[in-house]
């Protein structure tokens, strides 16, 4: 049997984010559940969030995010032939998300999937598409995380309702012929199934349900080994990062990693202040404003670790465009 | 050798300094966590995930809920047979 020829590794050429344009503040929500702008900075360290309009659906998040990232990639929709879509929160079970996402794009007939590891998705879908453009089952990969998680709020559950949001977040990844130019490590990942019943959303009436402080304990004491574990895959020691993203579940959790992970010169992703928590979409989204702001050099090695629901657990280093 | 309460509360005391940032000289066996010291569940959790690690106590989510004051997790670490 003939196999495909790979490539020497794989990089991401650009990022892309979408947040949608109501901002909803916590004096908003203070008006409607009881709560207070000051209990929801204290607990889980968010000012705001971006809450989709009502007719607008995951596939017009991932669409917009989507293009940004493949107009600042260089490339043409026809270099693209796959598109990975991690969400949780389509519109539908089938069709899936990431077919007309393509099609939208312009990307004609790629490999189209959608991927499902909750808050872990992108983590999940970026290590997916370095392995395919490694392999070289794929040439060009366009990866979106993004979510509409407003859509599984009950909206009179104060745990929850302070702490989901909206938004897109998406890379482009392409290979390289020389392995030392490569920009996206080996991941760590990881399941935990007996958590299962931590964090769920039922099935199509119900909402999302997360025990938060035994997620509080595990994400605090189970996910900084894990961090370490993917800088140790990739060669790169902690002290050596520009950048720590972490998935934004909560800016405690996020500090509380960071704080273990033993990389202090790191900037940590604080993109929860003003963008909530948007599950799969919070990395790429919170990587697009980082590098949009100019906070972290080009070529500079960043940690990536997503975590969530199953429990699902991904993280790499890679190098930013 | 068992810890004494003293020591048990010296070791509280610089978990919750380190966790919540209260000074350790107001953490006294009669104060509240909640009311008194003003720590929240999650501060607790941190404060159960540090007081395993050095006291070697675990102190399950189940558990934690019912420790209301500082003496409540003296007399827990204590209980739990914890040797120095």
């Amino acid at each position: 049997m003939r196999l495909t020829e790979g490539s020497a590794g794989a990089r991401i050429l650009a990022f892309g984010g979408y947040q949608p344009a109501r901002v909803v503040t916590n004096d908003e929500l203070a008006a409607t559940v009881d709560t207070t702008d000051e209990w929801i900075r204290s607990r889980v360290g968010i000012a705001s969030r971006r809450i989709a309009g009502p007719d607008e659906t995951v596939a017009d998040m991932a669409v917009a995010a989507g293009g940004k990232a493949l107009a600042a990639s260089g490339l043409s929709p026809g270099d693209i032939d796959l598109v990975i879509v991690a969400t949780c929160t389509p519109e539908a079970q089938i069709p899936n998300t990431a077919a007309q996402v393509a099609r939208r794009l312009g990307i004609s007939a790629p490999g189209a999937y959608d991927l499902n590891a909750a808050c872990a998705g992108f983590c999940y879908a970026l290590a997916s598409a370095s392995d395919a453009v490694r392999t070289g089952t794929s040439r060009n990969v366009l990866v979106i995380g993004a979510e509409k998680l407003s859509q599984w709020i009950d909206w009179t559950d104060r745990s929850t309702c302070i702490i989901f949001a909206d938004g897109a977040g998406a890379a482009v990844v392409a290979p390289v012929t020389d392995p030392a130019e490569a920009g996206i490590g080996p991941v760590a990942w990881g399941s935990a199934g007996e958590m299962a019943d931590k964090i769920y959303i039922t099935d199509r009436n119900s909402f999302i349900f997360q025990e938060g402080q035994t997620v509080f304990r595990w994400a605090t004491t189970a996910l900084h080994p894990v961090a370490r574990q993917a800088c140790e895959r990739a060669g790169v020691d902690p002290t050596e990062l520009a950048a720590f993203v972490p998935h934004q579940a909560n800016l405690r959790i996020v500090e509380g990693i960071a704080r273990r992970l033993g990389a202090p010169q790191a900037l940590v992703a604080d993109d929860i202040v003003t963008a909530g928590n948007t599950s799969s979409a919070s990395i790429p989204l919170a990587l697009a404003r980082m590098l949009e702001r100019g906070e972290i050099p080009s070529g500079a090695p960043v940690l990536l670790l997503g975590f969530g629901a199953g429990i699902c657990y991904a993280g790499q280093v890679i190098t930013v465009p | 050798m068992a810890m004494t309460d003293q020591e048990i509360l010296t070791g509280l005391g610089e978990i919750i300094d380190e966790v919540a940032g209260v000074p350790a000289d107001q953490v006294t066996p009669d104060k509240t966590f909640v009311d008194d010291l003003d720590i929240d569940s999650l501060s607790m959790v941190e404060i159960a995930v540090a007081a395993q690690d050095k006291f070697g106590v675990e102190i399950p989510d189940d558990q934690l809920k019912d420790l209301k004051t500082v003496q409540d997790v003296i007399d827990y670490v204590r209980r739990s047979g914890v040797s120095a």
